[in-house]
């Protein structure tokens, strides 16, 4: 089970896809940029981002595929990264 | 992990923990991911509290040099990932040429970015310049924060530059083979991290319309 998950080899096919995918979402984020969106156009490009780290993360990085406990560190150090950015705002907008 | 150590041994008779060395891989790309978000954060902060001259500055930045760079990173995360699949399949040749053409991606983006700060800096927009300090603080705040975060990724390009050489030397030379690739491994992790960090640093600063 273990080696079977080790010897988890993505073939070249589905790293070229993955990379057609991101650079859609780049065009697509690039041409959203040109219209005007108001306020939600910060949100949908932080959303595309995410799309695409999501993607490089999973599949270029392996993390889909690899031991648990790397995606069990990851989502620590993200919901870190969240509270912090959180705690902050509430300083900065209540004080 | 200790199973899995042992058919290591088994396999190849040397003491080897790849996991091991995959795992403190991740735990520093945490901490990357903590420095980077800190200034994410300064950036978020004053975004906030200054959203028009945040506008106004990101204007004079070049989009096209910036999606250029864009296109340009996420390609090189493909050569890199498909220089990994190559050695898992013994295809040394294509590892090497994928990981080359990485390296090249990675010197095309210092070259861009060459051309991005010396633009600027024929126009008199550098960090302190009177030109940049005769600026309404928001810009001000935005140029020392585009300086910084992308000076600081610049700096991981360079530093991923040197890193991928020394591991192309040692795929040229047999020292990272089919079976033995955990370096290759973490540092194509490192220079996928270099890439994310750019996905977020694009729309933050190259897109604001």
């Amino acid at each position: 089970m273990h080696e079977e998950k080790n010897n988890h080899h993505i073939g070249y096919g589905t790293y070229v896809l993955v990379w057609i995918a991101l650079l859609a979402f780049t065009s697509i984020t690039v041409t959203i940029a040109g219209v005007s969106l108001g306020r939600y156009t910060l949100l949908v490009a932080l959303f595309i981002a995410a799309i695409k780290s999501a993607l490089v993360i999973n599949i270029f990085m392996h993390i889909k595929f690899d031991e648990k406990i790397f995606k069990v560190f990851l989502l620590l150090s993200g919901f870190t990264l969240l509270v912090i950015f959180i705690l902050t705002f509430f300083d900065f907008l209540y004080r | 992990m200790s199973s899995h150590n042992e058919s290591a041994v088994a396999q190849n008779h040397v003491h080897r923990d790849d996991v091991g060395a995959k795992m403190g891989m991740w735990l520093f790309l945490f901490t990357e991911l903590l420095l980077f978000g800190g200034l994410f954060l300064v950036y978020a902060v004053y975004r906030y509290q200054y959203p028009d001259q945040f506008h106004l500055a990101g204007m004079e930045l070049n989009t096209g040099i910036g999606t250029l760079n864009t296109i340009i990173l996420l390609t090189s995360s493909l050569t890199v990932a498909l220089s990994i699949a190559a050695i898992q399949k013994k295809n040394k040749f294509l590892s090497v040429l994928m990981l080359s053409l990485t390296l090249a991606f990675a010197l095309m983006f210092m070259v861009n970015k060459y051309f991005e700060w010396s633009a600027k800096f024929s126009h008199g927009i550098y960090p302190g310049s009177e030109e940049l300090l005769s600026l309404p603080n928001g810009q001000i705040l935005f140029f020392g924060l585009y300086y910084v975060m992308t000076g600081l990724h610049g700096l991981h390009v360079l530093i991923g530059i040197i890193i991928l050489s020394i591991i192309l030397v040692m795929i040229i030379k047999d020292k990272i083979t089919f079976d033995n690739y955990i370096k290759l491994e973490n540092s194509g992790l490192y220079w996928h991290l270099v890439d994310l960090i750019w996905i977020f640093l694009f729309p933050l600063f190259y897109l604001i319309q």
